[in-house]
């Protein structure tokens, strides 16, 4: 209940930043900051609770903003029509690479994921319906009622997302499916032997990270008013999504949520202000830090402070 | 489109000098990943920093070669340390630590990146020596001395490598570390400095690869990602750690490439390594020669 309450409140607060006369700027940053926490949330899913590294996260993204500009282009949809398609494509997608894990484990499946952003790459710059290599400019379409821009409207929409992929995850964690994924990440064979229904478990992680990457994928094309294959599918949304539950603490649903915060912030701060080429250095370099040093990320070391607290 | 078997034989000969660079820059990691299970996506980034490192000492007049060469003991070193902390920090805490490992070397890569982004700038960086720019003429085929050159390379890399491997003391003991460790600590051996003897020579390796690397075309710093698909693609193909493996998976990958560049131009190629690379995972993850 306490969960629900604090959600509703997140929500009133970005609706009400949003009326605001608050600076266009911080709409712009914030949005990427909770787009993040989409990304990193979704991830988590997959790669906290089951223990399957996934490097694919571009993929999953890119081909959810695919999957919208496709359908505003076709049909103009609506943004909300737009998200639901590209959850769709995208947790289809997440099916696939969910099929992959039959055989694959550790690094091996690390590795297929990647390889699915190459070719999904490849295959969308030799699509001249969506602009190829050149990429594709579009038209937003007018704002809503009663918001004063786009961005704006955005930023809201995004909140929205980050609320429903957190509720997502934490149902996940705190239900017998969280139990099931855990089992799956400390011992494979010895889950199957329980009775954990394995296949089934890692199927629905990827299809549910797999969709929540998509539906944050879906804006992005109107934030831009553009789309591009090069920078939709850069590895550098691959390394973010999995630095910041690592670094936050992949144990809880709060972990990538304090990560994406945390480091989302330093990003746009350290893009504004040196440059961003630095900011993949920050993730790299805070991801090393941490894997090595605090491996259960700032939730354990919050953990440690405060012994008592659990 | 047009099909001429002309064609096919030119894409098929150059796929073969392609394959063999490919082999080249994976042999590395058919030691590191392939032998000693070591999640090296690292791999690609470093072989980068090899081609950077070649690059400076190419701008003081030294041949790419030398250059490349004269690097080696520099990245057995680096190799060696890389390996001594993976280990001491992940390896040594079995499987629990296997996903932080994982996230390490990917984070490491990004690291090596910018970094050569910072130093270096965005821009392509290429050598220069008598052989790069010019080419053999047989017939009416024509043949860039760069390819021959690592082709040559290549050649003497993968054989001297497994030679060593299946000849010398150390070598078979790299080869027994990989089949059954605790059987060799129980024979007296420590696993761990084999282990690390290997990584270092699989770094060194990656440095003279990274002199390849720059011979054959430009080099830059996000170059590593485009590569991992190579690098794996290889090294999964031809089975963990086969050495003659790696070079008969190169040279599939090289003339696959080359044939998908003739028939479709350059704007599906990149695609070719990691499709393969899929598909190889999802039907026969063990590889065409897997131990």
């Amino acid at each position: 209940m306490k969960y629900w309450i604090g959600a509703a409140a997140v929500l009133v607060i970005a609706f009400l930043t949003a009326l605001s006369g608050l600076n266009e700027y911080f709409f712009y940053a914030a949005f990427i900051v909770l787009q993040f926490m989409v990304l990193a949330t979704a991830w988590n899913i997959l790669g906290g609770y089951a223990g399957y590294v996934n490097f694919g996260t571009a993929a999953f993204f890119a081909i959810g903003a695919y999957a919208a500009v496709v359908l505003f282009k076709w049909l103009g949809a609506p943004l909300a029509v737009q998200i639901a398609f590209a959850a769709l494509a995208s947790g289809l997608l997440g099916f696939g690479v969910g099929l992959l894990t039959l055989r694959l484990r550790g690094i091996f499946f690390a590795i297929a994921t990647v390889a699915i952003i190459f070719i999904m790459e490849t295959m969308m710059v030799n699509w001249r319906y969506v602009g190829g290599a050149t990429g594709l400019q579009l038209l937003r379409p007018d704002v809503m009622q009663p918001f004063t821009s786009y961005t704006r409207m955005l930023f809201v929409v995004m909140a929205l997302l980050v609320v429903i992929a957190v509720s997502v995850a934490r149902y996940v964690q705190i239900s017998w499916i969280g139990r099931g994924l855990r089992a799956i990440r400390d011992s494979e064979e010895a889950a199957e032997c329980s009775g954990v229904p394995t296949l089934k478990l890692k199927l629905f992680a990827c299809t549910v990270s797999g969709a929540l990457m998509g539906a944050a994928g879906a804006p992005m094309p109107m934030y831009l008013s553009f789309i591009e294959p090069a920078s939709s599918f850069n590895l550098n949304y691959s390394v973010s999504a999995l630095a910041m539950p690592m670094i936050g603490g992949t144990v809880h649903w709060m972990g990538p949520v304090i990560g994406a915060l945390l480091l989302g912030s330093i990003q746009q701060i350290v893009t504004v202000t040196i440059s961003s080429e630095i900011n993949v250095l920050v993730i790299g370099v805070l991801l090393v830090l941490f894997v090595v040093f605090a491996p259960d990320g700032v939730l354990g070391l919050l953990k440690k402070l405060w012994p008592r607290r659990s | 489109m047009f099909f001429s078997f002309d064609l096919l034989f030119e894409a098929v000969l150059f796929g073969v000098l392609l394959g063999c660079f490919y082999a080249a820059v994976s042999i590395g990691l058919s030691v590191s990943f392939g032998l000693l299970d070591v999640p090296h996506v690292a791999h690609p980034a470093v072989m980068i920093l090899g081609s950077y490192f070649t690059y400076v000492l190419a701008a003081y007049g030294l041949d790419p070669i030398v250059a490349g060469v004269l690097l080696m003991p520099v990245f057995f070193l680096l190799g060696i340390l890389i390996y001594r902390f993976y280990y001491e920090t992940f390896e040594k805490r079995g499987t629990e630590a296997a996903v932080r490992g994982l996230a390490f070397f990917f984070g490491l890569a990004f690291i090596i990146e910018v970094g050569l982004i910072l130093g270096f700038g965005v821009d392509q960086r290429t050598v220069h020596a008598a052989y790069i720019g010019s080419s053999l003429s047989l017939g009416e085929y024509r043949i860039p001395y760069r390819m021959l050159v690592a082709f040559g390379v290549a050649l003497v890399l993968t054989f001297s490598l497994s030679l060593y491997l299946s000849k010398t003391f150390t070598g078979r003991a790299i080869k027994a570390v990989a089949q059954d460790e605790p059987a060799l600590r129980l024979m007296g051996a420590n696993p761990v400095r084999i282990k690390q003897w290997a990584f270092g020579i699989a770094t060194g390796v990656s440095a003279l690869a990274g002199a390849m690397l720059i011979i054959v075309g430009p080099v830059e710093p996000a170059m590593d990602r485009l590569y991992i698909g190579r690098t794996f693609c290889v090294v999964v193909l031809a089975g963990l750690g086969s050495m003659t493996g790696t070079l008969a998976a190169g040279l599939i990958l090289g003339i696959a490439e080359s044939i998908v560049l003739m028939m479709t131009g350059a704007s599906w190629a990149p695609a070719v390594a990691f499709g393969l690379l899929l598909v190889v995972l999802g039907i026969r993850p063990q590889g065409l020669f897997g131990r």
